[in-house]
């Protein structure tokens, strides 16, 4: 294994960890503010998907398709919080869990009846379906570096919007002292409605931008919830840049794993053993990592607040 | 309103009155949400379809469908096979997709001797010393369609192959299959996660590799992952791609569309195999449900006709579960495939043909028939078996 290609496998984690920023970020923002436990996160990145792809077919163009589709998840949040999750705020995190489960199952049956059970096709747009060679005989896929774009800008309005603003200042304020803030006669209500609109906005974003490179199908949404609370728990919750270190860790440690431990064990088993065990534990490290940083640092890389 | 609420009360009152001996109750254990849940469906609807064309009476007896959404999970799947056999009294259970699934409730099943038509899961483990009395596969052995695409691999001439499978059962049987046939190099063998979303590593070592093709077995949204992003990679030009009918299925291709035109893959079964219960299934299917049925569609289609072969052979006698058992294992149907017998294992013995992917004029894709790979083949394991 050459220097080139890990230069190239360190870009694809990185690639991976900034998609699943992407995801963390809405869901560490309701979690770590809100106090809210939300499951139903990914039905917002399998709604913004969906949506995607059908307008992109609708209109043509694929960045027309997310500009009307990523409003469209938010407004979903919107609605999602004011009909079910508002009421659930002061209950305990056991009927947060079970209430939001429920929503999961709402959202996979509603997505079934509106598109049915087949898989929906979205492609990149034409500007970026090539390659761009980056790093000399390994072409990279272009969609791929929009995708990492795509994901620092997100990662800098976030740090603006919340350390620099107004809002962000209130959205702080709750999120340490509720009842103070509401004292001191904020309304703390529409708050959460906004930051919840973003925070499904921006899963709506991540559906967005993985659609054309993952399958867009109904469950995709589970299955990148247990990457991205692997995450936020890593980067502390309810920190933004807790979620992007979280993110890019969690996105080098499983491209590497899946790399280096099948090649390490080739030292000393044979090679299909070595592809077995090596794999095995590959789909563990993540998890390894997560305990790992538990174990020094219990609540997280970044905790938010006190 | 009340008519409504009437009327469902009725049909409670109905379901819960205990079965008589006349009446044939079918346990549809499937994937029917989440992940991998187009594959369940299509096996419902065909299976469905399949008790229609028979009159809804399978064997001449009336016939209940209870359905069940394992949720790809193996523990439900055996939560709902014990549920079925002792409150619903079901005496064939059906629909499984997945080899792990099979495998967790195949114990309970023989315990309560209840039969086990799987319309796809067929783990070695069933195939051979394992092999059980109560379990029939009505698709194919895990390692067949594998195989068949090894020795077309072979037989095009290939020398250096890279593999991906997932690290499960049938991503094992997969890779074994297929090196059974294929004697050639391996440069790179590579076992990935099962449900994994990302392949850009396992790309990266593809063409490190620089395979003279490339072999893939990934069923359901990991092959839709894993060929949207090799196209996006720009490998698809440079080095041919390879799999079984699972990683270019129906359920898969409208999500790919044109990454995956011109790719050859294996199966038993094609949508355009002339014959007329072919032809019959697959017009009927597309009027039905408005789509091209799948491999996994056809292949349930087929396991309905079988019960009510089966059933109808044993004189609609369901008490008798060994002169059950026999009769099914001479059952005469008109499959879906042309051909198709038991083997002592109760797995397939039949052909295998080679498809290509092409793009209808309507823009649709599906496979058509290029050739034919293996003509009455069996699996490696029947020896094996002492039944």
């Amino acid at each position: 294994m050459d220097g080139l290609l890990l230069v190239e496998q360190a870009l694809n984690g990185v690639q991976l960890g900034v998609m699943l920023f992407l995801m963390a970020a809405g869901l560490t923002l309701i979690f770590g503010i809100m106090d809210m436990i939300n499951l139903a996160h990914g039905s917002f990145y399998m709604v913004g998907a969906f949506l995607t792809a059908t307008f992109t077919g609708l209109f043509d163009s694929f960045v027309l398709g997310l500009i009307v589709a990523v409003p469209l998840a938010a407004a979903v949040g919107v609605v999602v919080e004011l009909v079910a999750l508002r009421t659930l705020y002061r209950r305990d995190h056991l009927d947060q869990v079970l209430a939001t489960f429920g929503l999961i199952l709402f959202f996979n049956e509603l997505v079934k009846i509106i598109w049915g059970p087949v898989p929906l096709r979205l492609t990149p747009p034409e500007f970026l379906s090539g390659q761009v060679e980056l790093i000399p005989g390994a072409p990279y896929p272009a969609f791929r570096l929009a995708v990492i774009v795509v994901g620092i800008a997100v990662a800098l309005f976030l740090w603006v919007l919340i350390g620099r603003t107004r809002l962000g200042m209130r959205i702080r304020a709750g999120a340490s002292n509720r009842e103070m803030v509401t004292a001191l006669g904020v309304d703390i209500a529409p708050i959460f409605t906004a930051v919840f609109a973003l925070g499904a906005g921006l899963a709506g974003l991540a559906g967005a931008m993985a659609g054309p490179i993952l399958a867009v199908e109904v469950g995709m949404g589970e299955q990148i919830l247990i990457l991205t609370f692997v995450v936020i728990v890593i980067g502390g919750l309810g920190s933004i840049k807790g979620a992007f270190v979280g993110a890019v860790l969690v996105g080098l440690v499983d491209t590497f794993g899946r790399v280096l431990l099948p090649a390490a064990f080739k030292l000393f088993l044979d090679p299909s053993t070595a592809d077995g065990v090596g794999s095995s534990l590959a789909s563990m490290s993540i998890y390894i990592l997560m305990a790992a940083v538990l174990a020094f640092r219990p609540r997280g890389l970044f905790p938010a607040y006190g | 309103m009340r008519s409504i609420i009437l009327a469902a009360g009725t049909a409670v009152l109905m379901a819960a009155q205990p079965a008589s001996a006349q009446e044939l109750k079918i346990g549809m254990i499937t994937t029917l949400s989440g992940g991998g849940s187009g594959l369940g469906i299509d096996v419902r609807d065909g299976f469905m379809l399949g008790l229609e064309h028979v009159g809804g009476a399978m064997g001449g007896l009336e016939t209940e469908v209870i359905e069940g959404d394992d949720e790809r999970s193996p523990e439900v799947a055996v939560q709902l096979a014990d549920r079925m056999i002792e409150r619903d009294g079901v005496q064939i259970v059906t629909g499984i997709v997945w080899s792990n699934l099979a495998l967790a409730i195949m114990p309970t099943l023989a315990r309560s001797e209840v039969l086990f038509v799987s319309p796809n899961a067929g783990p070695s483990a069933l195939a051979g010393e394992g092999c059980s009395p109560y379990f029939f596969n009505v698709a194919y052995q895990n390692d067949n369609n594998h195989e068949a695409m090894g020795q077309h691999v072979q037989d095009a001439g290939y020398e250096r192959l890279f593999l991906l499978a997932p690290n499960y059962p049938a991503g094992q049987d997969s890779l074994t299959g297929f090196k059974r046939y294929y004697t050639g190099e391996v440069v790179g063998e590579v076992y990935t996660q099962l449900g994994q979303l990302d392949y850009a590593a396992e790309l990266a070592q593809i063409r490190a590799a620089e395979p003279d093709a490339v072999f893939f077995f990934l069923p359901g949204g990991m092959g839709i992952n894993f060929i949207k992003q090799y196209e996006q990679a720009g490998l698809k030009d440079e080095i041919p791609l390879f799999g079984p009918a699972f990683s270019f299925s129906q359920d898969i291709l409208g999500a790919v569309g044109e990454a995956a035109v011109g790719v050859y893959n294996t199966a038993q079964w094609s949508p355009d195999l002339d014959n007329p219960a072919n032809l019959r299934f697959v017009e009927d299917f597309m009027d039905r449900y408005g789509r091209i049925p799948s491999l996994y569609a056809s292949q349930a289609y087929d396991a309905a006709l079988l019960i009510d072969a089966g059933v109808r052979a044993a004189g609609g006698n369901l008490d008798d579960t060994e002169a059950l058992i026999a009769a099914f294992e001479t059952a005469q149907f008109d499959t879906v495939r042309g051909s198709f017998r038991f083997n002592t294992n109760h797995f397939p013995i039949q052909n295998f043909y080679l498809r290509e992917v092409v793009q209808l004029e309507d823009g649709t894709l599906t496979n058509r028939l290029a050739g034919t790979v293996f003509t009455d083949h069996t699996d490696a394991y029947a020896q094996d078996c002492s039944m």
